[in-house]
């Protein structure tokens, strides 16, 4: 109807690329649509071959197995769920909240440094702290972080790229609003938690989301920092499930069971942002 | 700070001297650092302090027991002329790996967010969701499907493929051979759309209509001229910042190949990468000194690298 008339429109080379589009954006999906499938599949589907595709009888024996038979170790796989659910809901809402706070000062606070420490930032941007990972190390055991909790959270929670993006957005809010109340009496938390904070939401989620992903796959912390495996991550135990996978046929299903539990709140997060995350983007040059 | 508090602490009460007035504007706005400090602390312990620490470290011999002995410029020496590994294959793999990634990647993402730009809007947030989907998946969860997909028997997709086309007639080790380079770059060229996709796709968007109008009636006649005059004219800050997200995306992959292979180093070092190496050096033979020279050249490389772009991209002066 409508839209097909549109694309009519287009003239052929339009067509050509509305194509390559479109089997571009399948072949994006399609790895992630197999470890759907594989999840669901039964043991013996997964023993066919040529190996299907599309799960023919779908059954939830992967996940069975994936949270009562399977031991690699001593550690049931609830522990590593919990581990990391309770580790990334604590950096997310920490992280979250001090970039929000720093971009507030830096944002509409005049001290000096501050220029300083925004081009610290922003050249912090160019760097990966992955790069840095020994004396990272050093630090943390210094500190004595290993096998705690903390250990996993601290190293997380100052990213650069979430404080520069909350900054940015805060730039563009008229600043008139907040100077209003602040002539009506209203204390500087005040103003940050009921004028800014609500008008930031959409560069808020945008750094949750980021640091939702950078926290929830991470192996960094649960490799080098925690020796205990109760300690442990569920992305580590997923790379246990994996690695030297090719032999053992009957693993790929709950290590695709666990792979789609990695990767489902991931997904939802990002359905709820998407909007919020271009918006933010907008502002997202670097000038 | 010592020095700042001992200059003021006289002349406190009316603050002259260069010194003296900025730690009177300091403690004016106490409350500006107070917001910045959580923030700052876990900044600078755990990215200011090892970056910082590297720099020193990287010129010492340290095995993490024994206390670091400094060794001057050793490190380096042993660097350029003793690690035949790190010259033969680390090298040249980081570097044909980031080319791919870096420029390839980045040149796809601007172009599939200008193709997205330009198909109808209602369909745009669907595409934008497909292509964006790989990126948040994370490497861990994706090896499920590599090791499949590429594995060396005939049970592999990408061997059951080729055999059944008639290209090969033995299956081929994807991820245990030299081809193993070539997956790891697929692979990530596939999670490439992240943040600086959409970033590209946002800057798009700020893009005044108008001055496509503008840009006709000047004489722009196709498509790939409105391009390069008007639409990356006007968007250079946020290609700036996804060219920066482009580069240490880049460069600081690594566990990629250690995933699909199963081990580290990589069979025969295919795909062995600086990060590898480092990793390598550090956590397995923990030759800590030269395993953070190594890290402190890499740090260099994406330095230098993004320094390029901000001047190729950066607009000084303007605004």
């Amino acid at each position: 109807m409508f839209l097909t008339r549109k694309i009519r429109s287009i003239s052929f080379s339009g067509t050509l690329l509305f194509t390559f589009l479109t089997f571009y954006a399948l072949l994006s999906v399609a790895p992630i649509v197999y470890i759907v499938n594989t999840a669901f599949k039964s043991l013996s589907e997964l023993f066919l071959f040529p190996p299907t595709f599309f799960a023919r009888h779908p059954s939830l024996h992967n996940f069975h197995d994936l949270f009562f038979a399977l031991k690699l170790s001593e550690v049931p796989f609830s522990r590593y769920l919990f581990n990391s659910v309770l580790t990334t809901v604590i950096t997310i809402i920490l992280a979250v909240l001090i970039s929000t706070m720093g971009a507030y000062s830096l944002s509409r606070m005049q001290f000096p440094g501050k220029d300083l420490i925004f081009s610290v930032i922003i050249i912090s941007l160019m760097f990966s702290p992955e790069a840095v990972k020994i004396t990272r190390y050093l630090v943390v055991t210094k500190l004595g972080l290993m096998n705690s909790y903390a250990g996993h959270i601290l190293p997380h929670l100052s990213i650069p790229v979430c404080i520069f993006l909350i900054k940015q957005f805060m730039d563009q809010i008229p600043r008139a609003l907040s100077e209003a109340a602040k002539i009506d009496g209203a204390s500087e938390w005040n103003i940050f938690t009921k004028i800014v904070i609500p008008n930031v939401t959409p560069a808020i989620g945008t750094a949750a989301i980021l640091t939702f992903q950078l926290v929830w796959g991470d192996l960094e912390t649960s490799t080098y920092y925690m020796t205990e495996e109760t300690m442990k991550t569920l992305p580590y135990f997923v790379q246990t499930l994996t690695s030297g996978m090719t032999t053992v046929v009957a693993r790929q299903g709950a290590s695709a069971a666990a792979g789609l539990l990695l990767f489902i709140p991931n997904l939802i997060i990002f359905v709820i942002l998407q909007k919020s995350m271009i918006n933010t983007l907008v502002n997202s040059g670097i000038k | 700070m010592n020095s700042v508090r001992e200059v003021t602490r006289p002349i406190r009460m009316k603050p002259t001297g260069k010194w003296a007035v900025i730690w009177y504007d300091m403690k004016q706005n106490k409350l500006a650092y107070l917001f910045l400090a959580p923030f700052l602390l876990c900044f600078i312990i755990f990215i200011l302090v090892p970056v910082l620490s590297a720099a020193v470290l990287a010129f010492t011999r340290y095995n993490s027991i024994e206390t670091p002995q400094f060794v001057g410029l050793h490190n380096l020496i042993v660097m350029f002329t003793e690690d035949y590994i790190l010259m033969k294959y680390v090298l040249g793999n980081t570097f044909k790996f980031a080319v791919f990634v870096g420029p390839v990647g980045y040149a796809l993402q601007f172009f599939m967010a200008w193709l997205i730009m330009q198909i109808p809007e209602r369909l745009r947030s669907l595409y934008t969701m497909a292509l964006y989907v790989p990126s948040i998946t994370s490497g861990v969860m994706m090896s499920v499907v590599w090791v499949v997909a590429f594995s060396g028997d005939r049970y592999g997709y990408m061997n059951n493929l080729l055999l059944t086309l008639g290209l090969i007639d033995q299956p081929i080790a994807f991820t245990q051979s030299s081809y193993l380079m070539a997956v790891m770059i697929f692979v990530t060229l596939w999670s490439t759309m992240g943040v600086g996709f959409l970033s590209l796709q946002a800057g798009m968007m700020t893009v005044d209509p108008q001055l496509y109008e503008a840009g006709k009636i000047d004489g722009i006649r196709n498509r790939l001229q409105e391009v390069w005059y008007i639409t990356i004219p006007s968007m250079k800050p946020q290609m700036l910042f996804s060219a920066v997200m482009a580069i240490v995306g880049a460069l600081k992959a690594g566990s990629i190949g250690v995933q699909l292979s199963g081990m580290n180093p990589t069979p025969y070092y295919a795909g062995q990468m600086l990060q590898n190496h480092i990793e390598d050096f550090g956590f397995i033979r923990f030759e800590l000194g030269y395993a953070t020279a190594l890290s402190l050249v890499l740090l260099l490389f994406m330095y230098v690298i993004n320094r390029v772009c901000f001047h190729l991209l950066g607009s000084k002066g303007e605004e």
